[in-house]
């Protein structure tokens, strides 16, 4: 089985500060990985990386995505070839209303794989039908995307546009930081649903919670820099009941 | 003098000989501007001798005037003696059919996305193509001139209907209102002309096409509307010019009357030569445009898309005259390069109940600068008058410039006057962001400006706010990244 996302030995950083310190990991389909640490650890930067941010320096190792070097591709061809993040601090964009900012992003992608745009009946059956996996309210589709909404609405949004993309890869980036209980249930169940035997999902997150809603096949704890421990999802329960401390102090008598 | 008629003569009578892009014959006065330059013009255009009489007296006008210095812009000194003030295509026998027109001319249309065909009845457009300064076909005026609406050149307008141009041309916009106004007033060269009788919708929406094309040849166009009690119009204006190296003067005066219960809807797409990276060439486009809510519950509506132009000077205007008058002014400017804007509007309140509304989007991208300077002047016989002013800016990149200059004169008690002001600018974070979805950056840039512009482009005829989306999109091209 070729994995659909494999990175080696990745290290990266902004200006002179080295962030992540040699990473690495296989992911693969129909695989839902988690990756915790504590703050600082480097998990954002990981997302970022991968998503392609221009601000962060690759100093070195290997990404490769689907068998192609994901390092070599711009942003945009990133997201064309499946790759998705959904955003821990979603933008707002005025005047730019949801349905017109999905409508040209699922273009995009449909335009990449040589097909042709869907026709404006046929998006807004399937917007409306995809909204529903995260009980978002059609009105949110012709209001400016993000702009006024709530946190957990911009959380939720960024679930549909996923729902609405079909990645290959969705890495989700702390998606669970300031939801409240029923909009955490309501995100992971959208996550769950879109859960599919070729697709893979790597969550990144600070707490176990969401890890009740969605079911990992592996935790990964990172902490500065590297990726110290991979176990089961009991590892998220270990680490919930025992915090991080222990990882760092075994990390440390490693080094 | 002697020799002045000598060099006229040569010219005239002579085909130019210099390099034009076009290679339409045409006929053109030497550099300079004097009286005998405005008579030349008048006796050009057969004009009557009152219209004579009027150029002339805005010339001398003109001549005791200085260039206004406040605008938020600089340029070179304009040497007015070395611009050509006159320069028609040289064939002027009048034309039928399109199959008359001369096909080099029809070429360029084409290259300009202008089609005259037929198909333009079909979309519902009647077109009044001004190149350089003489009209050379009009469409559909016998099907206006059923309901009695008169759509035609303005130095046809001179002749056949005297009457109505005497009675208003030049009661909007006096001749010596400013600078650039007594030098159009002086030595105009053509325009249009419109006029809706009394209680007629006008079927369709009017439009008028201009563009530059004679090298060194500053245009001067005139327009005039008169919409009469309870009529209504809507009038495109849109312009293109092909590249150019040396600056070009515009100085334009649009004048706009309505009546009781009349309103007019005036929309402009403006796309000029913007000069180049370097900021070489480009148009300088000083415009005069004013309309007057004469009657009782008139409307006039503004909608403006600047993109082109090296610099912008212009205020569309409205005198709310009459009770319960309307003013609205929409307007996104977009600059990009080294383009300056100064751009904004009036409103004068001077009816009872009158109401202005203006939303006023600038872009700034590159190292362009940008400002909105707008009067909203309540008079003290206003009672009532409520005026909205929305002004945002929107900045590309770090090295542009954006200013506001909202002037507000309130001289009732009664008046509501309302401003907001926002400034937003197109980050690395937002641009990230659509990337991440697949969305390339000028995209984004594209996606994100027509969503900030869309209040605007949404007042606009529905083929023309397409238009004008595209506009914006290519005229940021480039300007991230």
């Amino acid at each position: 089985m070729t994995p659909i996302l494999q990175i080696t030995d990745l290290t990266a950083g902004i200006e002179d500060r080295e962030i992540l310190k040699g990473v690495s990991l296989t992911v693969n389909p129909g695989e839902v990985h988690a990756i915790m640490g504590p703050n600082g650890s480097g998990k954002s930067t990981l997302a970022s990386v991968l998503a392609g941010r221009e601000e962060y320096a690759i100093t070195g190792g290997t990404v490769v995505f689907r068998g192609n070097d994901l390092l070599e591709l711009s942003p945009e061809d990133r997201a064309r070839q499946g790759m998705f993040l959904a955003f821990q601090y979603p933008v707002e964009i005025p005047g730019v209303s949801t349905a017109n900012f999905l409508k040209t992003s699922v273009n995009e992608l449909r335009k990449f794989r040589g097909q042709e745009p869907l026709a404006p009946a046929v998006f807004l059956a399937l917007m409306r039908e995809r909204m529903k996996l995260v009980e978002m309210d059609q009105s949110f589709l012709s209001r400016s995307l993000n702009e006024g909404f709530s946190g957990g609405e911009k959380k939720r949004n960024e679930i549909f546009q996923m729902a609405m993309l079909e990645p290959i890869l969705a890495v989700l980036d702390e998606t669970d930081s300031g939801l409240d209980i029923d909009a955490l249930r309501i995100v992971a169940g959208g996550v769950n649903a879109l859960r599919t035997p070729t697709t893979a999902t790597i969550i990144i997150t600070h707490y176990q919670r969401l890890l009740d809603y969605i079911i990992p096949d592996v935790v990964h704890v990172l902490w500065d820099g590297r990726i110290v421990r991979s176990g089961g999802k009991e590892l998220a329960l270990e680490l919930e009941k025992r915090g991080y401390d222990w990882i760092k102090q075994e990390a440390a008598e490693v080094a | 003098m002697a020799q002045d008629s000598a060099i006229l003569d040569e010219v005239v009578q002579n085909d130019y000989k210099y390099g034009f892009t076009t290679d339409i014959e045409q006929d053109l006065l030497p550099k300079g501007l004097s009286e005998d330059v405005v008579r030349f013009i008048s006796e050009k255009k057969q004009e009557p001798e009152w219209m004579l009489a009027w150029r002339l007296k805005a010339y001398q006008q003109w001549l005791k005037m200085k260039e206004p210095a406040w605008p938020n812009v600089t340029y070179p000194k304009i040497d007015f003696q070395e611009i050509i003030y006159w320069a028609s295509p040289k064939k002027k026998e009048s034309l039928n059919s399109l199959d008359e027109v001369d096909p080099e001319l029809l070429a360029t249309f084409a290259k300009l996305g202008i089609p005259l065909e037929e198909q333009k009845f079909l979309t519902g457009v009647a077109v009044d193509v001004v190149l350089d300064s003489v009209s050379i076909k009009t469409t559909f005026q016998d099907k206006l001139a059923e309901l009695g609406i008169i759509f035609c050149p303005m130095s046809e307008a001179i002749r056949e209907h005297p009457e109505l141009v005497k009675q208003y041309i030049g009661s909007v916009v006096p001749t010596n209102d400013n600078f650039y106004s007594a030098l159009n007033s002086a030595v105009f060269s053509d325009g249009s002309f419109v006029y809706i009788p009394k209680g007629v919708r006008c079927p369709i929406e009017l439009s008028t096409y201009f563009r530059i094309n004679a090298r060194n040849t500053g245009q001067f166009e005139r327009t005039l509307i008169v919409a009469d009690e309870g009529s209504y119009v809507s009038y495109l204006e849109g312009c293109t010019a092909p590249q150019r190296d040396e600056n070009q003067l515009h100085a334009a005066v649009v004048e706009l009357v309505a009546h009781t219960d009349a309103e007019i809807k005036y929309s402009t797409v403006q796309n000029w030569y913007p000069g180049d990276k370097e900021g070489k060439g480009g148009i300088f486009n000083f415009v005069t445009k004013r309309g007057i809510c004469q009657g009782d519950r008139s409307k006039i509506s503004w909608t403006q898309v600047e993109t082109g132009s090296a610099i912008t000077w212009k205020y569309p205007s409205v005198i709310l005259k009459g009770d319960h008058s309307i003013g609205e002014f929409y307007s996104v400017a977009v600059t990009n390069h080294l383009q300056q804007a100064d751009t904004g509007t009036k409103m004068m309140h001077i009816g009872k109940n009158t109401r202005s509304r203006i939303v006023s989007k600038g872009i700034s991208a590159g190292n362009s600068q940008n400002s909105y300077r707008g009067l909203v002047k309540v008079l003290k016989v206003a009672e009532g008058a409520r005026n909205f002013s929305q002004c945002d800016s929107l900045l590309i990149g770090d090295a542009c410039g954006a200013h506001t200059f909202p002037y507000l004169e309130v001289a009732n008690k009664t008046a509501t006057v309302e401003h907001e002001a926002t400034t937003s600018k197109i980050g690395e974070d937002i641009l990230f962001y659509c990337n991440q979805r697949g969305i390339d950056t000028e995209s984004a840039v594209a996606l994100i400006v027509n969503g900030y512009a869309r209040e605007v482009l949404n007042q606009l005829p529905m083929e023309f706010a397409v238009e004008a989306q595209k506009l914006l999109a290519i005229s940021l091209e480039g300007s991230v990244g």
